[in-house]
């Protein structure tokens, strides 16, 4: 295809994506290496409907000025990703230096709150990903085998955990979970200890929310999968049959080959969506005991007082996380892409 | 695989039909549980003295007299004028929908059929692009909006969610349409056509399956969205996401939580309706090879 | 629920019906943001009754009004024309300089306005308050009475009186209180730390000063009172407390006084539970005399960047808003109005009690918000139990340094 026509047929898409992601990309990149100006404070008399005190105010019109100056703030090079709240480089010496072992180490490291959140986002990301592959394939074989007539709804029934909105379903879920919801209690029952609570521990919080995820996301590995097992060449099947393969080395050697492109695809998705996992955790109120990068993002822009170059810093470092994950994808796209 | 060919031992069978019920059943059984809870009051839905209040309706009863009400459905459709942000929902989802599908198809497309390393480096940014966080874009849009004027219009939210899916969406057509055989378009342009004529006449009437399912995920993310909608609508053109969220408000008012379970129940009707209809187009596109990387 | 519904239709009738009657204004558009709850939502329709042929008056009342804010007022000319706010949310305005002052329209148009209803920095009025808030205790008068004690005046004597109930099987988990972990969590901290009397920053500085002897007290208390809990307690937000409490399983909890109407009402309770829920003033710390807990209120900024005729229809849409005759008896037990003429009821007793017996308000500093969020992430691990009270004050002050140093106000 000719570079001119390939730049007409890419263009709707790529404008679309150079304005709304490349740009503000970009510009969270500029943010992440500012940091705001030394603020002008007086203090001034503060009258409020109960009482009269003497606070420190900014005096907005002298910090105007500086903004008008250099509009972005102070430039402050890699501070923001070496400081406490990021790769926090000057804590982390700290504790290596005065660890005894490995375990004091990372208690040491975990009271950080950025690793506090890569641990959540990457043992998250670890388990929930291989788990929504193996069970969507599950499904996916198991509803292959039906008639076409309830097929239909069935199809409908395995996609509900991820229609659903998951800020209203955990919502509920959250709800059923509690000690003294339905799924709460009969836990407790199950495993005969009634002070059980899934809401109080940090290692339940944690299979919870892993639990959730993949409910959540099995659905799409789902559709994919199945949709793939339509497209298993029959003859091939047939032939293996006729040599005298058992149902099980059909799976393994012809159906699980064919659908490793779909693997990767469902993997590569995955990976992202669940790096950066966030909404479960509020939905589930479950930030005492498990946080993720892009809840702490979330976190730095809710709060009365915004932190937006941390919240730069921590996007970017999201983006270099996915990157890194992605890398044995890349390269094997890239060695696809040669061959072609 | 037709089935009749494929022999299976009992206990296979057996073992397939009950790890499916059991999937069905952690499927729907929340949905169950909200669809049943929706007629309920909140002192039964949310009950904290016992959850079995929740199936028989205690408080229901003590408080309305029958064992059910429609209270919730009424309170959202009615006096909350839900209806308005179904319809909101509506426009957002079919403008994304389509202009998703236009752009993608034809970028996916001509990322099929060139050669060159820099369609590679397209990729490869875009799967970038799919890794920034939501919250972060949609925060940096709001200055320049506010500013421009763009703000809380439909339109912007339908440009900015069409941008955001893009990347997904560009990477699932482009696989599918390396399926398609080149020969396809190839030949229509020996036959003298260019290569947009190739590609309306060559490839759009086979591309269809595809579409369809890269629709039904343009579709998901449209109508599923909470970060961007509830950033960047005014009241009056809130969808159907952050309108329920609004019924929970930052303190939830006695009632008004029941209206957000209605309110979901009502948002899933049209989902059961849609999947039925394109079940078979859904299948079928994912087929033709949409996902073989 | 039937009166509500009817309540919010006649509402909805009447602004429509009124909507062409407007309220005197001779031109102009008001657009009003704020936070989305009955007591708001009372104060804008009363604005909206001023919308006619020539004023239009509309009104975005959403969770997401914090995030939206200072985008919308930096624009110029600015989204929305008044910005309803509490002592916290007005801070990142004021930063800014996004709301102007209201002297002269305050002079002009508010002589209904009360002195206390205008928050004063400087000589300049930059907010007028229509309703106040405050976490206090909400007691059980009748376990009190089973368990034979007195209304609890001090934290001390709330954690006795738990384990008198606790220990003669009264109830399992005796307390609750908004203890989720981040904006509410940070709350409790301050409210409790303010409770020993001391200052939380360095006099004239940004500093952090709560790493001492104080902090100590406060989260040790803190602690002493989540072990009388639900184990969920660092989920509980105010929604979550309150249901407990309708549903009787808590005897005693430091709750926000916006929830004294919702938890009285017939809905969700037991009348026996309703008939014996009292309210009263904050307890104390330590023997302190201030209540450990602050004062909020809630009040309606005027945007900087709009035109002046927009700012005046804006102020005297919401001086209408604000206006004695909102108050009917169901907006009544809405919230403590600040409003001329509002007789407190039983509900609002709490916060009166709590403001008489003389707490401290929430204070309006500009870095007040960061130390929240610091001490509302980091307190977390201390309630479990995962690490001492000292670590948790130095990983507060760290976090809080880290946050004051990138937004500028300390060196």
């Amino acid at each position: 295809m000719r570079h001119s026509t390939f730049f007409w047929f890419v263009l709707p898409s790529a404008l679309a994506m150079f304005l709304f992601i490349a740009l503000p990309i970009v510009s969270v990149f500029t943010q992440s290496l500012h940091v705001a100006h030394d603020q002008v404070v007086e203090e001034v008399e503060t009258c409020a409907v109960f009482s009269c005190t003497t606070e420190l105010r900014v005096n907005a019109e002298a910090t105007a000025e500086l903004y008008e100056e250099a509009p972005l703030g102070k430039f402050a090079g890699l501070d923001n990703y070496a400081n406490r709240s990021h790769l926090a480089f000057d804590e982390v010496s700290v504790v290596w230096a005065q660890a005894s072992g490995p375990g004091e180490f990372f208690n040491g490291i975990y009271n950080l709150p950025f690793y506090k959140a890569l641990t959540f986002t990457l043992a998250y990301t670890f388990i929930v990903t291989p788990l929504v592959i193996i069970f969507g394939f599950m499904i996916a074989v198991a509803v292959n085998s039906l008639s076409a007539l309830v097929k239909g709804p069935i199809i409908f029934v395995s996609l509900l955990p991820m229609m659903v909105t998951p800020l209203i379903g955990s919502l509920i879920l959250f709800w059923m979970i509690d000690a003294r919801g339905i799924l709460g209690s009969t836990l407790q029952y199950l495993m005969g200890d009634p002070s059980l609570s899934l809401k109080a521990s940090s290692t339940l919080t944690w299979i919870m929310l892993m639990v959730y995820g993949v409910w959540h996301s099995a659905p799409f590995a789902f559709v994919v999968f199945y949709a793939g097992l339509q497209t298993v060449p029959k003859d091939t099947l047939e032939s293996a049959m006729i040599d005298g393969a058992s149902r099980w080395q059909r799976i393994r050697y012809v159906v699980l080959p064919y659908l490793m492109p779909l693997t990767l695809f469902i993997a590569l998705i995955q990976l992202m969506d669940n790096f950066r996992v966030f909404e479960p955790i509020v939905g589930f109120n479950a930030e005492a005991h498990a946080t993720s990068l892009s809840w702490a993002i979330y976190n730095y822009m809710n709060a009365d007082s915004k932190l937006l170059n941390s919240a730069a810093t921590t996007s970017m470092l999201t983006i270099i996380g996915v990157a890194i994950l992605l890398t044995p994808v890349l390269v094997r796209t890239w060695r696809d892409f040669n061959r072609r | 695989m037709s089935q009749a060919a494929d022999r299976r031992s009992p206990i296979l069978v057996f073992a397939s039909i009950s790890f499916l019920l059991i999937w069905l059943l952690m499927a729907s059984f929340p949905f169950l549980w909200t669809l049943w809870g929706s007629f309920k009051v909140q002192g039964d839905f949310f009950s904290k003295a016992d959850w079995s209040y929740a199936i028989f309706g205690v408080r229901t009863i003590a408080e309305t007299g029958a064992p059910f009400t429609g209270a919730g459905y009424y309170g959202a459709w009615v006096q909350e004028e839900f209806w308005r942000a179904v319809i909101n929902t509506g426009v957002v989802v079919v403008f994304v929908v389509i202009i998703s599908l236009t752009f993608g198809a034809l970028g996916g497309y001509a990322l099929s059929r060139s050669n060159y390393r820099y369609v590679f480096w397209l990729l490869m940014l875009a799967l970038i692009f799919r890794a920034m966080p939501h919250i972060t874009l949609v925060s940096g849009y709001l200055l320049p909006f506010f500013e421009w004027n763009l703000w809380g219009h439909l339109s912007t939210t339908v440009i900015v969610l069409v941008a955001i899916n893009q990347p997904f969406t560009l990477w699932m057509l482009h696989s599918f349409f390396q399926n398609i055989p080149k020969d396809l378009d190839e030949s229509a342009m020996v036959d003298g056509c260019t290569r947009f004529q190739a590609f309306r006449y060559a490839i759009v009437p086979v591309m269809w399956p595809g579409i369809v399912t890269t629709g039904l995920f343009s579709f998901l993310l449209a109508y599923n969205d909470f970060a961007v909608t509830a950033l960047l609508l005014t009241k009056e053109n809130q969808t159907m996401v952050p309108k329920i969220a609004g019924f929970l408000g930052s303190t939830q008012t006695e009632g008004n939580v029941m209206f957000a379970v209605a309110s979901v129940v009502s948002a899933t009707a049209p989902l059961f309706v849609l999947v039925i209809f394109f079940q078979r187009q859904i299948v079928s596109g994912l087929t033709a090879g949409a996902v073989k990387g | 629920m039937l009166k509500q519904i009817l309540a919010a239709s006649v509402f909805t009738l009447a602004s429509s019906v009124i909507a062409q009657a407007g309220c005197g204004l001779s031109g102009g558009d008001v657009r009003i943001l704020g936070n989305e709850f009955p007591a708001i939502q009372a104060v804008s329709q009363g604005a909206m009754e001023c919308a006619d042929d020539n004023v239009t008056v509309s009104a975005n009342l959403t969770k997401e009004h914090r995030d939206l804010q200072v985008a919308a007022m930096t624009a110029n000319p600015a989204e929305y024309s008044v910005a309803v706010v509490a002592n916290s949310s007005i801070v990142p305005l004021m930063n800014d300089g996004l709301i102007r002052p209201l002297n002269e329209l305050v002079e002009k148009y508010g002589d209904k306005l009360k002195k206390n209803q205008l928050i004063t920095i400087d000589g300049k009025i930059m907010a007028v308050a229509f309703m106040a808030n405050a976490q206090h205790l909400f007691y059980r008068s009748d376990i009190l009475e089973q368990a034979g004690l007195e209304v609890p005046t001090s934290y001390e004597e709330v954690i006795a009186a738990a384990k008198t109930i606790k220990d003669k099987g009264l109830m399992e988990y005796p307390l609750a209180g908004t203890f989720k972990s981040g904006w509410n969590l940070g709350e409790e901290f301050v409210n409790m730390y303010t409770g020993t009397g001391a200052d939380m920053f360095k006099p004239g500085s940004a500093e952090v000063a709560i790493n001492n002897e104080n902090g100590i007290k406060a989260l040790n208390m803190l602690k002493e009172l989540t072990s009388y809990m639900n184990p969920d307690f660092l989920t509980y937000d105010s929604n979550a407390a309150s249901a407990e409490w309708e549903a009787g399983n808590v005897a005693l909890m430091n709750m926000w006084g916006s929830r004294a109407g919702p938890i009285s009402d017939d809905e969700g309770s037991t009348p026996e539970i309703v008939a014996a829920t009292a309210f009263t003033a904050a307890p104390t710390l330590g023997g302190g005399s201030t209540p450990a807990t602050t004062l909020w209120w809630d009040g309606f900024t005027i945007a900087a960047n709009i035109s002046d005729e927009d700012a005046e229809a804006s102020f005297r849409a919401m001086m209408n808003g604000v206006d004695p005759s909102i108050l009917t008896d169901e907006t009544k037990g809405h919230a403590v109005w600040l409003i001329d003429g509002f007789e407190p009821g039983p509900t609002a007793q709490g916060v009166f009690a709590t403001a008489n017996a003389g707490a401290k308000p929430y204070p309006m500093l500009p870095f007040g918000g960061l130390l929240h969020s610091a001490a509302g992430a980091e307190l977390a691990d201390f309630l479990q139990g995962k690490e001492s009270a000292e670590q948790a004050l130095t990983d507060i002050e760290a976090a809080y340094t880290t946050a004051a140093k990138e937004a500028g106000f300390i060196k």
